[in-house]
């Protein structure tokens, strides 16, 4: 015992709770419907806040990019945007669009993924080799740029690290065409889907009431009918300066929650297009000496919703408090008006719906009223997967293959 | 609701709060001492009405801060709330989480990192520390080294 609390995990601080990290779901049913859920994290708590105390503040925005992997531009970002405010400073402008473009990319490549993870509960396994093959030019381009496919760090203090070269611009509009085109064919091939329709309308509805209580942020709220969104509400980066939509649906189930995150990723690309046409030149980067005394707030739209930081200097060169707060710490807790009710063969597509990792619920397990474990991950998987072939016999539709899609 | 009109709402709780700050159009830190937090809270969750965003647990070695953070998205406006605890001893406060859901996991995690309790929460588990974790110990105090 005395040997794990000489651990570096003494240190405190939100991770995010649902990429790469473990979570334990404990569901109680009766009969096959939903009672109760209980969620356990923290399995893999890394104590960034406290490391990020012990960092100079020009060192954070490496640790904080590492929160999440694939919200990796988002954190960063919030962070610096909140020094910046305390030190008075302003990157300059061609800073500002370079940041908005890497994290339109980050919530293109973001969105793809979720969809192909969908894809993968309901037995779309199709949808997940397609979604992700679509995603990697993204990934690739992000390579181009920063020298990395995640985890970026393109964010520094007074502006970025790397910038987007001019002669690369007329490369990155010709994968946006592609990337446009294929995720236009993947769109109209999961929003005309029958099958689909009959799966996922009406499961896991999460009310408009409900969401308001759990305070949820990004997609889900706005797959609730709430149309909150940092990017306009809140302009930062080059965001006041484009023309764009927040995509919002009233029914909060989890069809309405993918029809967001497909239609976002259109006005995503639209706005890297709009952002590219108006990047301004000039340097990507000022000097930053020193920070002094004070406290501001960053916060930036994250693919999952509203990612927020604290931060508070006392004139030194490390912070004395920094605080982080993903968008799945608040997204998560409301599985508990959206879970509760359900069958058990919707439970792992509500839970996706939200955006969490595979890892999570690969964690789940089912008790009866008596506490014994009667279901686990894989067999929850199967449930979902009969469920949909079911919808699909008896829609009277025959199965897809591979051959049969329409794209190449 | 302009922001004009969102200040002229906040101060209709003036005589709760020990300072009113606003370092920018759309940045607010309003101050008040431990007894008025759960009905500051519950002026700008229900009456404002603002969203919950987070709150961060501060130890300023004199007492304890914690902040609520709320924004109000109309007009982009992020208004703080730093409830100052004075007993360093037996630190308390009243939870929220009664009439604020979203706030049963933060004030959990405050509980484990700083051991302040929150009077009347349904469920003040550990939520990020370890099970064998030491009793007593809260790693975001200041007195405890990296």
């Amino acid at each position: 015992m005395k040997k794990s609390v000489k651990k570096p995990v003494l240190a405190v601080g939100p991770f995010h709770p649902l990429q790469e990290e473990m979570e334990f779901f404990q569901l109680t049913i009766e009969g096959e419907i939903v009672t109760d859920i209980d969620v356990r994290l923290s399995y893999n708590h890394r104590g960034i806040e406290k490391i990020s105390e012990g960092l100079q503040f020009d060192q954070i925005p490496f640790l904080v990019s590492r929160i999440c992997g694939i919200c990796s531009a988002s954190h960063p970002l919030a962070y610096v945007q909140a020094v910046e405010e305390i030190a008075g400073v302003k990157p300059p402008e061609r800073a500002l669009y370079v940041r908005t473009i890497i994290n339109e990319f980050e919530r293109i490549h973001s969105h793809l993924l979720w969809a192909g993870l969908a894809g993968h509960f309901i037995g779309y396994d199709t949808v997940f080799m397609w979604a992700w093959k679509y995603r990697e030019p993204v990934l690739d381009l992000l390579e181009e740029i920063t020298g990395n496919r995640n985890n970026y760090g393109n964010v520094r203090i007074g502006g970025c690290r790397e910038d987007i070269p001019n002669e690369l611009i007329p490369k990155i509009l010709k994968e946006l065409d592609e990337i446009e085109k294929k995720t236009e064919m993947l769109t109209k091939a999961i929003l005309d889907d029958p099958v689909l329709h009959a799966r996922l309308k009406g499961v896991g509805v999460l009310k408009k009431e409900d969401a308001i209580k759990y305070a949820v942020a990004g997609p889900t709220a706005r797959g609730s009918g709430i149309a909150i969104d940092v990017r306009r509400d809140d302009p930062y980066a080059a965001y006041a300066d484009l023309d764009w939509n927040v995509i919002t649906q009233p029914e909060g189930d989890v069809f309405a929650k993918a029809v967001v995150r497909l239609l976002e990723t259109f006005e995503s690309i639209k706005m890297v297009r709009q952002a590219l046409k108006k990047l301004p030149g000039g340097p990507v980067s000022v000097e930053v000496k020193e920070i002094p005394p004070g406290e501001a707030i960053g916060r930036a739209e994250a693919p999952r919703g509203e990612t927020f930081h604290y931060v508070r200097s006392d004139g030194g060169n490390r912070p004395v408090r920094h605080k982080a707060r993903a968008p799945s710490y608040v997204n998560v807790p409301s599985f508990k008006a959206s879970c509760i009710g359900q069958h058990i063969s919707d439970v792992t597509l509500t839970l996706a719906a939200v955006d969490p990792c595979y890892s999570c619920t690969e964690r789940m397990a089912v008790l009866d009223s008596g506490g014994k474990v009667i279901a686990d991950y894989d067999m929850l998987l199967r449930l979902s997967r009969e469920k949909t072939e079911h919808i699909r016999k008896s829609l009277g539709l025959p199965k897809k293959k591979m051959e049969d899609l329409p794209i190449g | 609701m302009n922001q004009q009109e969102l200040n002229g709402k906040i101060s209709q709780i003036k005589d709760r709060l020990t300072a009113i700050e606003q370092p920018l159009p759309n940045r607010v830190y309003l101050s008040c001492e431990s007894e008025n937090c759960y009905s500051v809270n519950k002026f700008l969750f229900e009456e404002v009405p603002a969203r919950f965003v987070i709150a961060t647990g501060i130890d300023a070695e004199d007492c304890f801060e914690i902040i609520y953070h709320y924004s109000y998205d109309q007009t982009g406006c992020v208004i703080n709330l730093k409830v100052f605890i004075r007993d360093r001893e037996k630190p308390a406060v009243e939870s929220i989480t009664p009439f604020l859901p979203a706030a049963e996991w933060i004030e959990r995690e405050i509980h484990d990192i700083l051991g302040i309790d929150f009077i009347n929460h349904p469920n003040l588990r550990r939520l990020i520390l370890a099970d064998d974790w030491p009793d007593g110990v809260y790693p975001m105090r200041k007195e405890v080294k990296k």
